[in-house]
């Protein structure tokens, strides 16, 4: 091969079978005597359950069985675990109430699982569900995060509702440069609650084998291992061992994948009781409650300038609102997720971060594309904006006045940044956008009676998640390593294991470039193999964008000692010394003459070994490695959006919108460039139409797609993305990531364009017609 | 969804004779809202009474300054339809805005007017366009066909089998949508007669449609976008949800008026 196939646009492999309907979702695992389950689920927000009766529902047609939250308890099931603990401003651990997969005593939030019904069909299990009677006792619902400490309390353990304050940063020295300050900006403000909505449902299907006492769980997850691990050791009890996790085609995430579900636990639990499949598939309505929502911030955020608009300090106030129970990696998203970013991509020397994470009677909130990060971003870009225009300083070169040029650069929040030009995506995106036109253009939107508005966000992120060490001391009680297998086959062909899970990223290909690419075989000859943790020797999945970062570096590093072993043995097939062997592009040659080996031929002298050292080394040519990143890395890029509002309804439409991104290395930009459409499809969706609302008894008003607007093609602009590379210094691949770029730059560009649109300081996310209206007859 | 029976009955008459047996029975056009709700487990008839294959229930036609659409034709009939397109333009065009490109291919006048959702399209037409409900017992004057929220004229059995509506001089329907499920938050139809006869029919805004007497007023003295751009609507009684409270559902009933008579005009 001659040309590399970094940086290549390589057709998806995946999707033949994506668009022909040939995928194998996990619900398209039927197995030998399937039965289905439904869960019963709370219509409450918050009430105490007095009885549960199942008589009838026992005794209808088809039905096996029924359990509720007491026969978990009695068979000593336990409840799901947290993934990462907090310790709070006073050096105590958060508070960790139990969350019982069905409930026991309590149902905290409309959609919690008060009991399951087993049947022979999904239409029996239903219609068996119905006949299930709840005696239920209601009780006042806590809903609003900022009035949480002082609604009727949840759990036992956190009488004020309150799971952690935490905070992060010097506060008196922030204190200090505030009162010094020639400016402050201030802006109080909400990071609206999104509901994630992958295409594919959730979905779980666990068998049981009594020949060997074994499970098997068939899971939509973004991370099988993980899952394993947390279901065997905290929940049921059981050897990693015995239980294998599969999870096959998973059709989108976002980070609501993520996490072990009590669907899950219940379904595997239930499986041994019955000695037969259990198969739980979620409808639309069921997700709405129950899949772990994103975001949920109510923050008061503070800039501290001098006269010349340097950033002097940031003090940030959050409440961050965790919903009923702790989801597995909830507690870690509003902390070391969220207050870690706050520097930016500025040279801001103080900030201090409070934030206090409450319960409420609402759907847990954990990790959504993003996961903290966009919250952060959306803090720093809203602020930077709004005080360049207090100022009347243009911002984009208030930006520039303060962005960070030395690298590495430690932050005041615990982060080092490792490389970075922030000076060339903005110049980049300035001039796609056209930036020097504007004006013109909104003279001409004028006539037509529009508000023209132009918004920047100059994001960065934390990816690669992440450092175990780091992440220990802050409380993860998880690695976060990732790790792959390369098997050389006898004929030369290679299959890749990877812990890293694909569910829309494209992995297959992706990977499968750098694998070729490396060894200097065709793609066809490459296979990816992910997703089952009976194949894939070890794994902790996909999120944080990590899996090029942390998967693809154990895969090279794999791949080194595939290529180290491989010299051995060609060395002695050509009779010469391992330091005269160089690898090329698929060929073992001996320095300075024309001897060589083939990759293949090497393969076959591996497992063919007649003519071998076999004296002084094994057979075979499968090699596996574990990465644990040295570093996070740091995407960063430069977002303007432009809408247009319409001055008599309010509807806000984005007419032009540009996303210069650095990403580090890019391995294939039309994967990429799709990765950045659908996150700035779903910053945007933030932005400007995904509302979900719970009314004041915790009843969820937007619980279907006829009231939560996740936004269509119609609403997006054709997005003009383009790349700048300053490579990743600490991987082989100088990669950093794309996955969550455009939901964590977007709502911050749209919000700024619809506030400098409108003349006014801020506009409540998501931007609707009704709020856009309403504040400009605030401001009228 | 529960277990129910299906019929498919080839005359209005078998229709009707199967309703007068089924209480629980419910008719089955084109299904886009009562499918729906099966689903979502909130409606369970016990039978559902297809009428789809009722040959007498489907079609236009133009009879002097009428227009007649059977109860069956689907929407995406009607947006194409060319005696529509000739007769009343504007009610083509917004067949053509109904849901998205499967509902008005399967979704139908008749079912549509039955179901009287307050956010659906017909209900503004028949009220602007002066139409007549034709059921398999009486006219019912469009007047006096929606009674709220969910509630007709309709009395149980009866079966709506065509609609026929008068044609204007010029008329034009505005619809400002709901993001999320694109039916009318506020629509708005416009129709002038000549002879400072006007009617404007509002749906979305309230529990069901209604006409506005002001600006129906306003604009019979001068059909004009002016008359109505001022026109406060009052709040009192319009519809409030998550996505629209009743000041901005007023205040969007005189954007779309207005805008309606622009579009009308042109």
């Amino acid at each position: 091969m001659s040309t590399s196939l970094i940086g290549a646009r390589v057709a998806r492999k995946e999707d033949y079978r994506f668009l022909t309907g040939t995928g194998q979702y996990t619900d398209d695992v039927a197995l030998p005597r399937q039965t289905f389950a439904a869960f019963v689920r709370s219509p409450h927000a918050h009430a105490v359950v007095r009885k549960v009766s199942t008589e009838k529902a026992s005794k209808a047609p088809g039905v096996l069985a029924v359990y509720t939250g007491a026969d978990l308890a009695a068979a000593k099931v336990g409840g799901l675990p947290c993934g990462w603990l907090i310790t709070d401003v006073n050096g105590n651990p958060m508070k960790e109430p139990p969350y019982p997969p069905l409930a026991q005593g309590k149902v905290r939030h409309v959609g919690e699982r008060v009991a399951v019904v087993i049947a022979e069909t999904q239409a029996q299990a239903r219609d068996a569900a119905e006949l299930i009677e709840v005696d239920y006792q209601p009780l006042p619902a806590v809903v609003d995060a900022a009035q949480a400490a002082r609604g009727q309390a949840l759990h036992e353990i956190a009488p004020d509702n309150t799971c952690y304050v935490w905070a992060l940063g010097d506060r008196n020295a922030v204190d200090a440069a505030f009162a010094k300050a020639a400016h402050v900006t201030k802006l109080d403000f909400v990071n609206n609650r999104l509901i994630p909505n992958a295409i594919e449902p959730r979905s779980a299907n666990a068998t049981y084998s009594r020949a060997d006492d074994s499970y098997t769980l068939y899971v939509a997850s973004q991370n099988p291992h993980v899952e394993r691990l947390l279901m065997t050791a905290f929940v049921l009890g059981l050897p990693e061992s015995k239980v294998r996790v599969v999870a096959p085609d998973v059709g989108g995430g976002f980070g609501s994948k993520i996490f072990l579900y009590p669907e899950d636990v219940v379904v595997t639990w239930a499986s041994r009781q019955l000695a037969r499949p259990v198969k739980w598939t979620s409808d639309r309505s069921e997700a709405f409650v129950s899949d772990a929502h994103g975001r949920d911030h109510v923050t008061t955020a503070e800039l501290a300038l001098d006269k010349e608009g340097k950033f002097l300090a940031m003090r940030v106030r959050t409440t961050a609102n965790l919903g009923a129970y702790l989801s597995t990696f909830s507690s870690c998203v509003p902390t070391i997720l969220y207050a870690t970013l706050l520097a930016g991509q500025y040279t801001t020397p103080l900030i201090h971060c409070e934030v206090t994470a409450v319960f409420t009677n609402t759907t847990p909130v954990d990790a959504y594309r993003g996961a903290g990060r966009p919250e952060a971003t959306y803090v720093v870009e809203r602020l930077v904006e709004t005080a360049a225009r207090e100022m009347k300083i243009d911002p984009a070169e208030l930006r520039r006045k303060n962005f960070i040029r030395q690298f590495p650069y430690q932050t005041p929040v615990a982060l080092c940044y490792d490389t970075g030009n922030y000076d060339a995506t903005l110049d980049a995106a300035m001039k796609i956008a056209d930036v020097d036109h504007f004006r013109d253009r909104r003279e001409q939107s004028l006539r037509r009676g529009k508000y023209r508005g132009l918004g920047y966000a100059c994001y960065i992120e934390a990816c690669g998640i992440a450092p175990s060490n780091v992440a220990g001391s802050l409380g993860a009680r998880a690695g976060l390593f990732e790790a792959g297998e390369i098997r050389v086959h006898p004929t030369g062909t290679v299959t890749v294991f990877t812990g890293s899970h694909a569910h829309g990223q494209g992995h297959e290909t992706t990977f499968a470039q750098v694998v070729a690419d490396r060894l200097g075989l065709g793609m066809d000859q490459v296979e990816i193999v992910h997703g089952d943790t009976s194949k894939v020797l070890f794994g902790m999945g996909t999120y944080g964008s990590r899996s090029i970062a942390v998967g693809g570096t154990a895969i090279v590093k794999a791949l080194d000692k595939v290529i180290a072993k491989g010299r051995k043995i060609a060395a002695h097939l050509l009779e010469a010394s391992e330091a005269d062997i160089e690898y090329d592009r698929g060929e073992f040659k001996v320095a300075g003459t024309d001897r060589k080996k083939t990759f293949g031929e090497v393969a076959f002298a591996a497992y063919v070994p007649h003519n071998y050292p076999l004296d002084k080394l094994e057979p075979g040519l499968n090699e596996n490695a574990f990465y644990d990143p040295a570093n996070f890395t740091f995407p960063a890029g430069s977002y303007v959006c432009e809408v247009e509002v319409d001055r008599d309804t309010g509807a806000a439409q984005i007419v032009a919108f540009t996303a210069v991104d650095d990403f580090g290395k890019v391995i294939n930009p039309m994967i990429v460039e799709g990765q950045v459409h659908g996150g700035l499809a779903q910053g945007i969706g933030q932005a400007l139409t995904e509302m979900c609302a719970y009314d004041g008894d915790g009843q969820l008003v937007s619980g279907s797609l006829a009231d939560y607007c996740i936004p269509r093609a119609s609403d997006l602009p054709l997005f003009k993305v383009d790349t700048r590379e300053t490579p990743c210094t600490h991987n082989p691949l100088g990669v950093k990531g794309c996955g969550e770029a455009g939901a964590i730059g977007a709502p911050a560009a749209v919000m700024n364009a619809i506030t400098d649109a409108l003349g006014v300081k801020d506009v409540p996310m998501p931007a609707t017609a009704q709020n856009v209206w309403r504040a400009m007859h605030r401001s009228a | 969804m529960h277990a129910f029976q299906y019929h498919r009955p080839s005359s209005s008459k078998d229709a009707l004779a199967l309703a007068g047996q089924k209480s629980e029975g419910r008719y089955l056009a084109g299904g886009q809202s009562l499918v729906q709700a099966m689903k979502l487990r909130l409606s369970s008839p016990s039978d559902l009474i297809d009428l789809g294959t009722i040959k007498e229930l489907a079609g236009i036609k133009v009879t002097g300054g009428a227009l007649e659409i059977g109860a069956m034709t689907r929407h995406a009939e009607v947006a194409g339809s060319s005696d529509v397109r000739k007769a009343i333009p504007s009610l083509a065009a917004m067949a053509a805005l109904i849901g998205d490109r499967q509902v008005r291919h399967m979704g139908t006048i008749g079912g549509s007017l039955a179901n009287s959702d307050p956010a659906a399209d017909y209900p503004a037409a028949v009220l602007a366009l002066n139409a007549t409900i034709n059921t398999n017992k009486r006219k019912i004057p469009g007047d006096q066909f929606f009674k709220g929220l969910y509630e007709t004229a309709l009395e149980p059995g009866e079966l709506i089998t065509s609609v026929t509506f008068q044609a204007p001089k010029r008329g034009a329907y505005m619809k400002f949508r709901n993001p999320a499920s694109r039916f009318a938050l506020v629509g708005v139809y416009v129709a002038d007669f000549g002879g400072g006869n006007v009617r404007v029919g509002v749906t979305g805004a309230g529990a069901s449609a209604f006409r506005q007497a002001e600006m129906e007023k306003a604009l019979s003295s001068k059909f004009a976008p002016e008359a109505v751009a001022s026109i406060k609507v009052k709040p009192d009684g319009l519809n409030n949800d998550l996505h629209a409270s009743p000041e901005y559902r007023a205040h969007l009933i005189t954007v779309m008026a207005k805008r309606a008579v622009e579009a009308a005009l042109k």
